[in-house]
C-alpha cells in the first residue's frame, strides 16, 4: 500500500482519507502510446470490468490517484491524454473544443470498446458534454465533474492564464493542507518534468478555451439532446474555479439529469473528498 | 548611422503612491485605472509630443514610438494615433513605429489603412515595425497567445500583399479571411514603408527577420548577449546567401546627457523611478509571473542569449541596480564629454547601423528631457555621426539591408537602390 504524505508531511493526515477505505496499490494500471484517429495517444488503462472513459482536466492526467484505484475495482478505466497533452501528439487542425470532441468520437471508434460510460473533469467535463451532444447514443452514462463549458449564470470561470500552474491548482482546492493527495497533484517542489507537463497542458487548454473563455455559448441548448442519456453532474459546493451555478445550469439543461453537490469541497471532489466522490460515482454507474 | 529618440511616455502621477522611489511594489496588471487623472493625462500626451517635435529640431533622424496596453509605464496604447499627429506636426524625421503588435489585431486591414495614411500624411516618413507584444498585450486585447507567432507571420504577409498588390483580391488564410481587399489608400513609399523588427527574447522572430532581410532592433539588452544575438542574425543571413551588416541591426538603450556630472547623476537615477515599470531595471515594479508564462506566447525553448539578461534586468528587488546598469552601459548618463566615449564603446562592441537613445523616462521631468535634447543636438549627435563614419556603420537608409548595396538619394528625397 502506498500512501502519500500530506502538505505538512503527516502520512494519511487528510480529513477524507483518515477513515477512508480507498487504498492505492501498485501495478494495477499500465501506460502505453497507441495510434488513434490519426495521432499517437498516451493511454493509461487499469482495472477490471466494463470500460469507463475518464477525460482529464486542463492540467492533464494527474497520475493514478486513489479514486482511480477505487473505481478500478469495478471498471476498466481508460484515461487518454488528449491530443497535445502529456505524451499525446498535438493535432494542428484542432482549434477549439468542438474539433477536439469530433476527433475523440473517431478515437472511440478506433478503440472499439462499444457504448461506453464517460466521466470528465473540469475541461474534460466540457469535452465530455460536447462529445455527448454530438453523438448521445454512443454513451451509456455520463458524469460531469465541476465541468467547464457553459457560461455560469452567476460568477465567472477562474482565469487560469492569469495564474501560474501551482497557484491555479492550489486555488482550486478549498483546503489544500487538509487534502491528503494535494502534494501528489501539486508537489511543493515540482520536478522540471512536472513543470513542463503543466506548461504543455496549459498551452493546449489555451488553444481550446481562450475565447470565449472555457465555454461554448450554444452548449446549454445542445444539451437538450441528452434526454435519453443517464447523466449525473457532480460539483464541489464551493468550487472557486467553475461556480456551482454552472452545475445547476448543466442539470437544468440536461433532461432527467441530477446534480450531486459535495459539501466543504472546491473544484476537485475526486481529490478533496475521494470517499464521498467514489461512493456517488459508483452508485450512479452501477445503478 | 541612423539616430533615433525614444521614450516610453510614462504616466507620471506624483500623487498616485506608485510614483517615484516610494518603495511601493506594483505588480503588473494589478493596478486599477480608477485613479487615472484626465487633466494630467492630457498634459502628458501633449508634453511628449512637444518633446518629439524638439527632438526633430535638434537633429534626430527618427522619432521612435512603441505600444503597450493597460499599464501606466507606457501611455502609447494606440501608438498609431501619436504617429498620425507627428506625421503632420513634424517635417523631416522618420516616424519609427517599433512596433505595431500584429497578433493582437483581429482585423489587420485596419493596419494596412492606418499605416498607409500615416505614410501619406508624413510624405513617406513612416518606418513600420512589428512586434509580437508582451503578455499584457494579449491579455488586454484578449488575443490568443498560442497563435501569436502564426498570426504575426500571416498578418505580415497579408499587410505587405495589401500594400503592394492591386486589389481587389481575396485572402483565405488560417487566421484571417477577407473576400474584398481593396483599400483606397496606398503607402507613399514604394514598394512599401520599410519594415523593422524590434525584439528581446524570441529566436524565431530574429531568425525570421534575418530570413526576410528585415532590420532587427535589440531593445535595451546587455552588451554581451546582444552581440551573440546579432551574430545569429549574421549567420542566418549567410545561410540565406546575403551579406548582412550594420544596416541590418539597431540598438536601443538608455542615454541621457546633462549640463554637469552632478545633475546627470541625479537625473540618470530617475530612470529607475517613476511609475513602476518592470522593464525599467532596478525599478520597484514587479513582473507578474503569470504573464511570463502566458501559454504559447513565445517558444519556451527557442530563446535568444539576451532573454536571461532581459529577465534579470526587469524590476523588483531581484532586478539590476542602477549602479550595475551604469557599470554595464545599460544606462549612460553624463555630460557630453563623458557620454560620447561610452556611446563609442557601445558602437564598437555591437556595430549597429541604427541607434535609439531612450531618454526622458521614469521620473524625468520635461525640463530634464529638454536639457538633454538640446545637448544631444549641440554635441552628442554630431560626434556620434563622426564616430559612425569612422567605424563604417551605415544605416538602412544608406545601405540596403536586403542587398548590402549603397542607396542614393533621389532628387525628391526618396531612397532608391543604387544600380551596381
Amino acid at each position: 500500500m502506498v500512501r502519500a504524505p500530506t502538505a505538512n508531511g503527516v502520512i494519511d493526515g487528510g480529513r477524507d482519507w483518515r477513515d477512508s477505505d480507498v487504498t492505492t496499490t501498485l501495478a494495477t494500471w499500465t501506460e502505453e502510446v497507441i495510434e488513434l484517429a490519426g495521432t499517437s495517444v498516451q493511454m493509461v488503462k487499469g482495472g477490471t470490468g466494463e470500460p469507463l472513459l475518464v477525460l482529464h482536466d486542463e492540467m492533464g492526467h494527474p497520475g493514478w490517484l486513489r479514486f482511480h484505484e477505487a473505481l478500478s475495482q469495478e471498471f476498466t478505466l481508460y484515461i487518454p491524454s488528449h491530443p497535445g497533452f502529456g505524451g499525446s501528439k498535438y493535432l494542428d487542425w484542432i482549434m477549439n473544443m468542438r474539433d477536439m470532441a469530433g476527433w475523440y468520437l473517431e478515437a472511440l471508434d478506433d478503440l472499439a470498446i462499444g457504448r461506453v460510460k464517460m466521466m470528465g473533469f473540469s475541461l474534460g467535463g466540457w469535452l465530455a458534454a460536447e462529445m455527448a451532444t454530438m453523438n448521445p447514443d454512443r454513451f451509456e452514462k455520463l458524469i460531469l465533474v465541476d465541468a467547464m463549458g457553459i457560461k455560469p449564470p452567476v460568477g465567472e470561470i477562474y482565469d487560469m492564464f492569469l495564474a501560474v500552474a501551482k497557484e491555479f491548482i492550489t486555488d482550486s482546492i478549498m483546503n489544500p493542507e487538509g487534502t491528503a493527495e494535494f502534494q501528489r497533484i501539486c508537489p511543493e517542489e515540482p520536478t522540471p518534468e512536472q513543470v513542463e507537463y503543466w506548461e504543455v497542458a496549459r498551452e493546449q487548454s489555451c488553444r481550446l478555451g481562450w475565447k470565449p473563455y472555457m465555454y461554448y455559448p450554444a452548449l446549454p441548448h445542445l444539451l437538450n439532446r441528452l434526454k435519453g442519456l443517464p447523466t449525473m453532474v457532480v460539483w464541489g459546493s464551493d468550487d472557486p474555479i467553475v461556480p456551482l451555478s454552472a452545475g445547476q445550469l448543466y442539470r437544468d439543461s440536461i433532461p432527467g439529469s441530477r446534480l450531486e453537490v459535495l459539501n466543504d469541497c472546491g473544484h476537485r471532489p475526486e481529490v478533496e473528498r475521494p470517499e464521498a466522490f467514489v461512493k456517488v460515482v459508483s452508485e450512479f454507474l452501477s445503478g | 548611422m541612423f539616430i533615433g529618440h525614444f521614450t516610453e511616455r510614462p504616466y507620471q502621477d506624483p500623487k498616485s503612491g506608485y510614483f517615484g522611489a516610494t518603495g511601493l511594489s506594483i505588480k503588473d496588471l494589478t493596478l486599477s485605472n480608477e485613479s487615472y487623472d484626465a487633466q494630467l493625462g492630457s498634459d502628458l500626451y501633449n508634453r511628449y509630443l512637444d518633446e518629439r517635435v524638439y527632438a526633430e529640431e535638434v537633429g534626430f533622424d527618427g522619432i521612435m514610438l512603441n505600444e503597450h496596453h493597460s499599464t501606466p509605464f507606457c501611455m502609447g496604447g494606440v501608438m498609431n494615433v501619436e504617429a498620425s499627429v507627428l506625421a503632420r506636426i513634424t517635417k523631416r524625421a522618420k516616424i519609427v513605429l517599433l512596433g505595431n503588435v500584429l497578433p493582437i489585431w483581429d482585423d489587420p486591414l485596419w493596419l494596412v489603412e492606418q499605416l498607409a495614411m500615416i505614410d501619406m500624411i508624413s510624405r513617406g516618413r513612416l518606418v513600420s515595425g512589428w512586434v509580437r507584444g508582451t503578455a499584457r498585450e494579449s491579455v488586454a486585447h484578449n488575443a490568443p497567445p498560442h497563435y501569436n507567432w502564426e498570426r504575426f507571420q500571416e498578418a505580415h504577409e497579408f499587410i505587405v500583399k495589401a500594400w503592394t498588390t492591386p486589389g481587389p483580391f481575396r485572402w483565405e488564410g488560417k487566421h484571417y479571411q477577407y473576400r474584398y481587399v481593396n483599400p483606397w489608400v496606398k503607402p507613399y513609399q514604394k514598394p512599401h514603408p520599410p519594415i523593422w523588427l524590434p525584439g528581446v527574447v524570441s529566436r524565431d522572430s530574429l531568425v525570421w527577420a534575418a530570413t526576410k532581410r528585415i532590420p532587427y532592433i535589440m531593445l535595451a539588452t546587455k552588451l554581451g548577449p546582444t552581440k551573440e544575438a546579432f551574430q545569429i542574425y549574421h549567420d542566418t543571413a549567410a545561410e540565406q546567401g546575403y551579406k548582412s551588416g550594420p544596416q541590418n541591426l539597431g540598438y536601443l538603450w538608455k542615454v541621457h546627457v546633462d549640463e554637469t556630472e552632478e545633475l546627470a547623476a541625479e537625473v540618470g537615477r530617475k530612470y529607475v523611478q517613476g511609475p513602476s515599470n518592470p522593464f525599467l531595471a532596478g525599478n520597484e515594479g514587479t513582473q507578474n509571473q503569470a504573464l511570463g508564462r502566458l501559454p504559447g506566447l513565445t517558444s519556451r525553448k527557442r530563446v535568444l542569449p539576451t532573454m536571461k539578461a532581459a529577465t534579470a534586468n526587469r524590476g523588483g528587488v531581484e532586478g539590476t541596480s542602477y549602479e550595475e546598469q551604469v557599470e554595464g552601459y545599460s544606462i549612460v548618463s553624463g555630460t557630453p564629454k563623458t557620454v560620447i566615449p561610452k556611446i563609442r564603446h557601445v558602437l564598437e562592441e555591437l556595430r549597429p547601423g541604427s541607434v535609439f537613445f531612450w531618454d526622458g523616462d521614469g521620473a524625468m521631468t520635461h525640463d530634464d528631457q529638454m536639457r538633454s535634447l538640446r545637448l544631444m543636438g549641440e554635441e552628442v549627435i554630431p560626434a556620434v555621426r563622426e564616430i559612425a563614419k569612422e567605424l563604417e556603420l551605415p544605416s538602412p537608409f544608406e545601405v540596403d539591408p536586403a542587398t548590402g548595396e549603397a542607396i542614393a538619394e533621389s532628387p525628391k528625397g526618396e531612397a532608391v537602390a543604387q544600380p551596381s
